[in-house]
């Protein structure tokens, strides 16, 4: 016989170790079940090569909810950081390189009016999104059954804008917050490579070119958290926070077990009664909380007969492609990048040189083709954090646009093929990059998705659309937590506040279980 | 999951005809024929009186070939039915027909219909409205198909206490066995002929289901065996009185299907259709509408169904209903008519809750036209218990023989 839970969490994702965390902290008996042998989901460091462990899929922080990690106490935990204010360069193909920090400090030869331009939008930016940064430490605002605590939710949100903003900014923030970041950052700024910058950072993880709508609400969006826009890294790479996590939920109860995989959620009489995992072990609760993405959850946990129809439509046409892919590459020493010093390299770097780069990047994922001349963001973590490697360094790189439907599927000749542009792209700024490298990996989507577990390979369970946001996510009327299934709760990324190793959702969900609350 | 049936550019295929059309358009006298799912049909052929008096006295033949048919099979059949549909489906056996309702997440009734169950992993699902997108929706995670039969199939509805023996002198031997909502298979001219007794007058009555081909030969081997028991082919119009009479509703003139209706409470739950009977909430699987109908059920229904006996003999059609003369308005009517057997002004409604208790009056404000004019009228109307029309042969096996 079993031990008595009063919640299971299946998925051990950093937002499934948030939500144990705080549940075990007001005293409930949680179990969380991880399929893969080390927790965090797509925030893990792995021994990607022999004796060279880094971030796996997650790299950066960039919307660290600092008041999950005091609650948790994270820095008790283990957590520290390499970096807190962590650069991005940018490569140009002229070789006119810069590097800028999140304030809008700008080095390299760049005009000093347009470094004001460019201080003054992203300040503005900034402000925008801490207007609205309170919405992700909250349930979306239920508008069918509002309760007071909406209500004040709602006045809030109009107060920040009326009167935090005041009448200017927010006539500012309504005319802008659908468009599309190509067209605001071509009415504020001249030079190609701080376009090219802001459109890196407003497309990155989704399945939009800056062109695309809605491409200023994801910009903002990545810059809520208490860092105001600040990057972090964390010293161990990415499962550092995940083991944090993981060891200040042990440490006020939760049962935490690996290698275990969920494969169907126990229903009688159209209730949650417990779990059965892949190897056949029976675990009762009252209460399942799915850190998987609601597709996953609801079609292969759950099976789509124990909800309504209308419910399952929704959750069916959720847009969930992915079209990033991961590049490690294992060198032996560290290439020459021409004009950028060892200390950029170990920070962010980009590869666009305009935002037109970016949007032909995309324009190929819209039929199911890759890019040939890819956007690329990489690091070369062991250079900060000699652990992580016990000799060598490597590379690690986030590529767009690879589409996870890609024409004719990611066979293994295709993935050759596009891990050779990858390379070729960066090679072009490093020539002798060849020489250094070892051995490589190229995660697509696809891969992503076997690995992970996410559905399309989307980082952020769900495309970052204003109709998938707030009380849309991840589909209206099932928005705060609760599924339409007594019992079953939902705390990844397809909730709201959403993706980014922040913690939020896993944090509400466990608000919204400890609350009692039911869909 | 697969769907196919719909042939190839069928819109340019104009307004269809149904396999009897040929033989209606024989007795046809008045000329008026409506749209029925893109076929066009009679609203009557001779005489809405003696049409009427067919399904109650005699015999009457009606052509339901536009009926939506949807064939739905695969492992999962019974699930999937069970999901869609309120009834409890494990309690449906082979060879039983189950009538009910579905519903949308909201708990509002999309359509009624009848599902026939003609084999363990099979049903056939019969309703007045195309229902294709609802179970495209439905299928997700099925392991079903569903082919949409509505032009393979031809259908007649053949209603009145002289069915059974015109059916018996045609040779489809044990008919009479058939209990109400049985379903069974009889061979007939080479081919098989499907034998429900079920059917829309709330009378004793079968639905023949058979393909198109032979079809014709259907209708005359009624007609040839029926010859002397007044076997009528009747219009839509003869058989909207009796299915009134018999208290029956129809989708889109008693309710709104929920998947065309937008304004705020135009659609109806089936409690607020008097169906309460058809929602088994503890079946202990879901269903769609079930979570919204067991808050429903808790918090008591918006509207009530009111089967109402009006004074006089003006047909209250369309008539608002009100809790007293002049006073406030509380309802409205949805069906009405003269009901000849039984004798009864007769009317279908909507009241607001908590009006319409049954043996309570209401009032409803009449208008109606002599010789072009327009007059009105104020008449009581007491809210019934029950159908106005339930004669025992309805439901006896074997039905009485007259």
């Amino acid at each position: 016989m079993t031990k008595a839970y009063d919640i299971i969490i299946a998925g051990g994702g950093h937002n499934g170790l948030v939500c144990a965390a705080y549940l075990a902290k007001a005293g409930k008996k949680v179990l969380v079940l991880e399929k893969n042998d080390i927790v965090g989901g797509a925030a893990i460091t792995k021994e990607v090569f022999p004796g060279k462990s880094v971030s796996l899929c997650a790299q950066f922080l960039h919307q660290f909810n600092t008041r999950i990690a005091d609650d948790l106490k994270l820095s008790e935990f283990g957590l520290e950081f390499i970096d807190t204010d962590c650069r991005t360069s940018l490569l140009s193909n002229d070789g006119r390189h810069l590097t800028v920090s999140f304030d809008g400090q700008v080095e390299g030869d760049v005009a000093e009016d347009e470094v004001k331009a460019f201080q003054i939008l992203i300040t503005r930016l900034q402000e925008f999104s801490e207007t609205l940064g309170f919405l992700a430490d909250i349930p979306p605002i239920d508008i069918f059954d509002p309760d007071m605590q909406d209500k004040l939710s709602a006045l809030k949100l109009g107060w920040k804008l009326r009167f935090g903003l005041g009448a200017e900014k927010m006539s500012d923030f309504l005319r802008i917050v659908g468009m599309n970041i190509y067209d605001l950052i071509n009415e504020e700024l001249e030079d190609d490579r701080l376009k090219a910058l802001l459109s890196v950072d407003s497309v990155l993880g989704t399945h939009a070119g800056p062109r695309s709508p809605g491409t200023i609400l994801t910009y903002l969006y990545r810059q809520i958290g208490g860092g105001k826009g600040r990057t972090l890294v964390p010293k161990g790479g990415m499962g550092a926070v995940s083991k944090a996590i993981a060891a200040s939920a042990q440490a006020k109860g939760a049962d935490i077990l690996t290698g275990m995989h969920v494969r169907e959620v126990l229903i009688d009489n159209c209730r949650v009664v417990g779990l059965r995992t892949s190897c056949g072990t029976v675990y009762n609760a009252p209460i399942v909380v799915s850190n998987a993405d609601p597709k996953t959850t609801v079609f292969d946990m759950v099976g789509s007969r124990h909800f309504e129809a209308d419910f399952v439509h929704r959750i069916n046409t959720i847009r969930m492609r992915g079209n990033s892919c991961k590049l490690h590459l294992s060198l032996n020493s560290i290439p020459e990048f021409s004009g950028l010093g060892s200390e950029a390299l170990a920070g962010r770097v980009v590869i666009a040189d305009s935002a037109d780069y970016v949007e032909n990047s995309f324009n190929p994922a819209k039929y199911n083709e890759w890019s040939s001349s890819p956007v690329i963001e990489f690091s070369i973590p062991t250079l900060n954090d000699p652990h992580l490697a016990e000799n060598g360094h490597v590379l690690s790189a986030t590529i767009q646009y690879a589409p996870y439907s890609l024409k004719g599927g990611w066979t293994d000749e295709a993935k050759e093929a596009f891990k050779n542009i990858c390379i070729d792209t960066l090679s072009r700024f490093a020539p002798s990059l060849k020489d250094s490298i070892e051995q490589s990996l190229l995660l697509t989507p696809v891969d992503l998705e076997n690995e992970i577990g996410m559905q399309g390979g989307n980082w952020h369970h769900g495309e970052f659309t204003l109709d998938q946001m707030l009380m849309m996510r991840p589909v209206p009327l099932a928005s705060r937590y609760a599924l339409p299934l007594d019992g079953l709760f939902l705390c990844g990324a397809g909730a709201h506040p959403g993706g980014g190793v922040m913690g939020s959702a896993g944090r509400n969900a466990a608000n919204a279980i400890l609350r009692g609350d039911k869909s | 999951m697969s769907s196919q049936g719909l042939a190839k550019e069928h819109y340019e295929m104009g307004l269809k005809k149904t396999p009897f059309y040929s033989r209606q358009k024989e007795l046809d006298i008045m000329n008026e024929w409506h749209r029925w799912s893109g076929y066009t049909v009679p609203n009557v052929l001779n005489d809405v009186t003696f049409e009427y008096f067919a399904i109650r006295n005699s015999a009457s033949v009606f052509d339901i070939t536009p009926m939506a048919k949807y064939r739905i099979k695969g492992p999962d059949a019974l699930d999937f039915m069970n999901r869609l549909l309120t009834r409890d489906m494990t309690k449906l056996r082979v060879g039983r027909v189950g009538y009910s309702v579905w519903c949308d997440d909201e708990g509002m009734v999309i359509d009624d219909g009848t599902v026939f169950r003609t084999s363990e992993n099979e049903y056939l699902l019969c309703a007045q409205e195309r229902q294709l997108e609802t179970l495209k929706r439905n299928a997700l995670g099925f392991d079903i198909s569903f082919d949409d039969v509505s032009d393979d199939i031809a259908a007649l509805s053949f209603q009145g206490p002289l069915t059974c023996t015109i059916l018996k002198k045609v040779g489809f031997e044990g008919i009479d066995q058939l209990k109400m909502f049985d379903l069974k298979e009889f061979a007939f001219a080479g081919t098989t002929v499907m034998i429900s007794r079920t059917g829309y007058t709330g009378d004793l009555g079968y639905e023949l289901w058979i393909n198109p081909e032979n079809a014709g030969d259907l209708w005359d081997a009624l007609f040839e065996a029926g010859k002397n028991y007044n076997v009528k082919a009747i219009g839509g119009d003869a058989l909207e009185i009796a299915r009134i009479e018999a208290g029956l509703l129809m989708a889109g003139k008693d309710f709104s299907p929920a998947t065309s209706t937008v304004r705020p409470g135009h659609a109806k739950s089936p409690y607020e259709l008097g169906l309460d009977w058809l929602v088994k909430l503890d079946k202990g699987v879901v269903f769609n509408g079930r979570r919204a109908l067991i808050q429903e059920r808790n918090k008591g229904p918006r509207y009530r169904f009111v089967r109402l006996d009006v004074e006089g003999n003006k047909t209250a059609c369309s008539a608002y209903i009100f809790d007293r003369q002049g006073g406030k308005t509380i309802g409205h009517v949805s069906s009405a008519a003269w009901a000849p057997t039984a004798k009864k002004n007769v009317a279908l409604g909507f009241v607001d809750m908590p009006y319409g208790e049954v043996g309570s009056t209401v009032w409803v404000e009449i208008y109606y036209q002599k010789e072009l004019r327009w007059n009105r009228r104020w008449a009581k109307a007491v809210v019934m218990d029950g159908p106005f029309y339930n004669p025992e042969r309805k439901t006896l096996t074997p039905p009485e023989a007259v």
